[in-house]
Formats: structure tokens, sequence, C-alpha cells
């Protein structure tokens, strides 16, 4: 998993920095352009944000194509780019698994979710979970996974930001970093709070637009430079790390039964995790109809299945032309492959430009997730548990930007004391924890009938607990020399993914719970879910302004 | 989109009150409807073995590459190998079934899922309840 390890060691190798990444002053200034012209947008597009429909789902005024460019720019996060780059430029083939569990499934969101959720909820994934099953418990339980699943996100990006800027900008001592994360969170809440869903749409729009001509424009780059033959780029990548084992797969999960094992639990979190992720599904509200909804995923599938293949292209490019050995020593290791390969194509400039629009791909992730979470706590456990209901927009909007300082305080304080760690532990747990906790649910409470709330909660519960406790007892967190506990040894769960077991424990429980509850669940409930999910009647409309 | 001059729903709070009762016995004879039954049928009828079938492949390729290395490690064309070209029917197979789901929704879907909307919009059912009880 060390795909998804953005700072990890960071500090460690950055002494020995051979490419101190460019000039850092190109690179800030790029940044700093993003910066302002994204603020001018979101400036912009925060005029109208006076209702919860607005706040939260930008009035639900995006047409598909922008909504799928905006998913595209929430789900390619600097995980993605400098991550699955480097995997291949390292472990070769093996990286390459990782970029088609990331795309196919997004079938599971096409076929099963994105409509029916559209037409069914409101403003967030337990709008859905709770439409016929008992309002409280159920909610209770949907905001707490969704919290979970963006806390261990946001987490990550926060982290992952600190590591990045060390790269880019040659800040290497520990209190640079906080600052640096610190910014980024302070920035980060600057946009969620002024523009809303809005804003933040249009931060991940353009950010989505920058990464895929940025990753385009190197891979046409990388590919005359062996004159469009794909195979003449492979057999160079070979010749570099000296062995043509980086084109078969196994160099990285093939070492033992054990870690094949674990390819698989991984490959199941990755294809059902997307599906259940509440930053993704809470963006199929910003559109008007179930059909726009389609088409964003549609438009999203198009840009991200181009985008992986463009990865596909840099990581060997940058095997080839940099070499794996020479990766791994660089500040960032594993994961200063595509900005080294940008320097090496275009030098200081294209390298500000890449770094530039990675690290805007962590701030708009960041951006995304933040108001999920703030979502999820004002929508679902204020104004529905707390306040039973009973309060005006305007408080819920309120609330919900006051979550919003609070969840980007938390997650600066956290990025700051994850430094270093290991992000893929965290991402990880996000992806298996979604797949866990939320899609039996999401996907009984569709298509079963008889699904129960007794059912609901012992699958989201039993999901998450489930994938936190074999987190905690798997070798990411101790037992091994790359654990986040280093000198302890609790482990007794052997692999590093639970998805293998949590997933299928979470929807043995939907259906055990289900069967042992009596009580029944309100027939026409579930006779208004099934017709409104599939006729769209009565699903919520855009906003006029 | 918003065909029909409904009052706003975004506008009318975040919570709606359960007073959607009006609306709750049209849905269950809307749900027996021959037309709805249809509807029902013919998404699930395409969802559902579809998404049986990606995950089979999904799967198939996953354990290949797992467990199979050297079928996978086999030359094609140069230095492409059999798990490259597996690999890249990944990424034809998921654009494909995009496709042909989008066309078949607009379709088979589509217009049932309209005809429906319509009819329940102009009767009885109230249209801005919201979802939440």
């Amino acid at each position: 998993m060390n795909l998804l390890n953005v700072p990890a060691a960071l500090p460690a190798t950055a002494t020995t920095a051979p490419t101190q990444a460019g000039e850092p002053w190109i690179n800030m200034t790029i940044f700093g352009l993003f910066v302002a012209i994204t603020l001018v947008i979101v400036l912009r597009a925060s005029r109208n944000n006076k209702t919860a429909a607005d706040y939260y789902a930008a009035g639900r005024s995006f047409t598909g194509s922008q909504n799928g460019t905006a998913i595209a720019g929430d789900y390619l996060s600097a995980a993605s780019f400098l991550g699955i780059v480097g995997a291949i430029a390292i472990n070769g083939y093996d990286g390459f698994l990782y970029s088609i569990g990331f795309l196919v499934a997004w079938l599971v969101a096409l076929l099963l979710v994105a409509e029916l959720l559209r037409n069914t909820g409101k403003f967030t994934m337990a709008d859905v979970l709770s439409f016929r099953l008992k309002q409280r418990p159920v909610r209770i339980a949907a905001a707490t996974t969704t919290l979970a699943v963006c806390f261990f996100y946001l987490l990550a990006q926060m982290a992952g930001a600190g590591g990045l800027v060390s790269l880019l900008l040659g800040i290497n001592d520990k209190l640079g970093q906080s600052l640096v994360i610190t910014v980024v969170g302070a920035l980060m809440i600057l946009y969620v709070l002024i523009g809303g869903m809005k804003g933040t749409t249009w931060v991940q729009i353009i950010k989505a637009c920058l990464l895929i001509a940025g990753a385009f424009v190197m891979t046409i780059w990388v590919l005359a430079m062996y004159g469009f033959n794909l195979s003449a780029l492979l057999g160079d990548a070979a010749a570099t790390a000296g062995t043509t084992d980086v084109l078969n797969p196994g160099l990285q999960y093939g070492v033992s039964g054990t870690s094949k094992f674990d390819f698989i639990s991984l490959a199941l979190a990755l294809v059902l995790g997307t599906a259940a992720l509440p930053h993704v599904l809470m963006r199929f509200y910003t559109v008007p109809t179930a059909k726009e909804a389609r088409k964003s995923v549609v438009w999203a599938i198009w840009l991200i299945g181009a985008f992986y293949l463009f990865t596909l292209v840099l990581g060997y490019g940058a095997g080839a032309l940099i070499g794996p050995d020479a990766i791994q020593a660089a500040p960032g290791g594993v994961n200063s492959a595509a900005p080294l390969l940008a320097f090496h194509l275009g030098g200081p400039l294209l390298l500000g430009l890449i770094s530039a629009v990675a690290f805007a791909t962590i701030l708009a992730v960041v951006a995304g997730l933040t108001i999920t979470a703030a979502a999820s706590f004002a929508h679902d456990i204020y104004a529905n548990v707390v306040r039973r209901g009973k309060v005006d927009p305007d408080g819920e909007v309120k609330v919900a930007r006051r979550t919003v300082v609070v969840i980007g305080v938390l997650s600066i304080l956290g990025g700051i004391g994850a430094q270093g760690q290991n992000v893929a532990f965290l991402v990880a747990l996000a992806f298996a924890v979604a797949a866990s906790a939320n899609l039996p649910t999401i996907l009984y409470s569709l298509f079963w009938k008889r699904f129960s709330t007794r059912g609901a909660v012992w699958s989201m519960y039993g999901g998450l607990a489930a994938a936190i406790v074999l987190i905690v007892f798997s070798p990411v967190v101790s037992g091994s020399e790359t654990s986040m506990v280093p000198g302890a040894d609790f482990a007794f769960f052997p692999l590093k993914n639970p998805g293998i077991i949590s997933i299928p424990l979470a929807f043995f429980l939907g259906w055990l719970g289900t069967v042992l509850d009596r009580t029944g669940e309100d027939p026409a409930k579930q006779a208004e879910m099934e017709v409104r999910s599939l006729t769209g009647v009565g699903a919520e409309k855009a906003v006029d302004h | 989109m918003g065909t029909t001059p409904t009052p706003d729903p975004g506008q009318a709070g975040p919570v709606v009150s359960p007073d959607a009762s009006p609306a709750i016995a049209d849905f269950q004879e809307v749900q027996q409807r021959p037309r709805f039954r249809e509807l029902r049928r013919r998404h699930r009828s395409f969802v559902f073995p579809m998404a049986a079938a990606f995950l089979l492949w999904y799967f198939l390729y996953v354990l290949l590459a797992d467990y199979a290395h050297e079928f996978m490690s086999t030359k094609v064309v140069g230095n492409i190998n059999i798990g490259l070209i597996l690999g890249l029917l990944q990424f034809v197979s998921t654009f494909a079934i995009t496709m042909w789901y989008v066309s078949y929704a607009n379709r088979r879907l589509d217009p049932v899922a309209a005809e429906l909307r319509a009819d329940l919009e102009a009767g009885a059912v109230p249209t801005e309840t919201g979802g939440s009880k």
C-alpha cells in the first residue's frame, strides 16, 4: 500500500535532495496565482448562498458535465496522481492494478447508486438511508460513518500537503511544514465558509481541468520521445530498471501468500468503496435531476479513465527516464516520480506547474471533504436528531458554517500530528470503512424491500467497527518496520487491508439484523422510496435565482 | 429540468414535517401499477446482471494478476504482454458498459419514468413533500 504514501518519511530523506524541486519561488508564484484566481471565483459564486440547498448542494444548479468534472476533481486526489505514477515507476505493473480498481468502481456508482440516490435524498447520505427506516438511529449511524470516513480522508490529505510542500518549497523542518499545513487548512476553511458547495465545486472543476491537462501534456511529451511506441517505452523502462519484472505482475504483491491475499482484499475495498464515499455521494445532489446525475458519472468515468491511462504512461516514463533508484533516493521518495518527470521534461517551469497542480489537488479534495462532513453534522445530527427537525434553514446553515471551522481546525491539528505518518493507512482505512460501513446499507435500502432499521444499524456500526479494529491490529499499525507504532507488536491480523473480512461481515450483519427484526418497517414508506427512486417524483428541484 | 412550477423545496426548510401522509396510500398503489412494475423490471434486469458481470470480470482479472504471473507475463507484441492487454481491456469494458447503460436508460427507462412522473405530478401526489420524514 505504499502507493498512497504521499508524505511518508519525507523529512528523513530530504537532506539528500539531488534535485531540490527546482525553484521554490516559481512554485510559490504559480500556486499563489491558483489561489488568487480560485478565491475570486469562490467569492463570485458565493453571492447566492442563502438557503441550505444553496450552501450544501449549490442550489442543485450544476450541469451533469460540470458536476462530472468536479467529481473527477474530487476523486483524483494527490494520492492518485503522485501515488500511482510513483507506484508504476517503482513497482511497475502492480501499480497499474490500482488504477483499474479505482476506475471500475465507478460502475457500481453508475449502475446501482447515483440516480436512485439523487431521486430520494436531499443533502446527505443519511437522507437516503433513513428514508424508510427509523429516523434517529439510522441517521446517527450514517452520520457517524460519514464523519469517520471524511476524517480519515482529511487527515491523509492534510498530512500529504505538508510532505508535498517540503518537496516543492524546500521547507524541510517540522515547524515550517506545520505552518504550511496551517495555511492550507486556513485557505480551505475560507473557501468552504464563503463559497459553500458552489465555491467548492468551482475549485474542483478548475483543479480537475488543470490536473488532467497537465497529465495529458506530459503523456504526449513522453510518448513523443518514444515515437508514440508504447512497446519502446516499456522496453526502456525495463532497461533502466535492469529487469523486465516491472512489466509483469507480482513485483510488489507477489512476494508471499499473505501479500497476494492482501491484494484481493485491497481490490475488494477499492471497487466497493468508491460508491460509498460520502463526499462523492454528496456531489450527486448538486445537479437538478437524476438524468444529470447519470451524466455526471459518465463524464467522471471518461475523465478518470483517461487520467489513469495517462498515469500508466507517466509511471513507465518516470521509470524509464529517471529510474526507480533515483526516484526513491529523491526527497519524497516514491511520490516524487511525477514532479521529477516534469522537471526532466520541461525544467523548473513545468515542475512548478505540475507541483502547483498537485498542491491545488489537495486543497480541492480537502474542501470537498470538509463540506461533506459539515453538512452531515449540521443536517443529520444537529437539525434532525438534536433539534428533531425544528430548526429553520438559516440556523442549520449557521451550524454548518461553524462546523466547517471546527473540522478545519481539527484537520489542521490532525494533519500536523500525522506528519510523516503512513498515509496509506489513512486512505485505505477511508476506502475500507466506506465499503464496509456504508455500501451494504445503501444497496439494501435501495433494493431490498424487507430491509429494516436493525439491519441498517448493525451493518453500519458492525462494518465500521470491524474495519477499524482490524486495521488497529494489522501490520500497518504495529509489528513491522514501516508500522505507525514501530516499537510495539500487537498485530494479530495479517493483512494490511481489512476489506475481505469487514465488507462481507457488514453485508451479513445487515441481513442478520433484518431477519431478526420482527417489528418490520412501514410498507408505505418503502413504496414511496421505491417509486420516487425510479421515477424521480417529488425529487428535490433546482433552486432558481 | 424544472419544467413543473412547483414551490421550491430548497427554500422550504431542511426538514420536512411528516405531513407527507396524504401521498402514502398513493405510492403503494403506484408500486402495484403494471407500468411501474415494468419500469422496475427493466431497471433491475439490466443493472443486476451487468453489475454481476463486471464484478466477475474484474475479480477474474485481479486473480489472474495475483496468481497467474507467468500467463500474464506472456509477451504478445513487442514488450506488451497479456497482463497489460487485459488491464487495458478493463478500461475498455468500463467505457463500453457506461455507454451501453446510458443508451439503455435513454431508450428503455427514461420514457417510462417520465410518463409515470407526469401522471403522478398531475394527480394527487404532492411534489414537494421532501424525502425525510
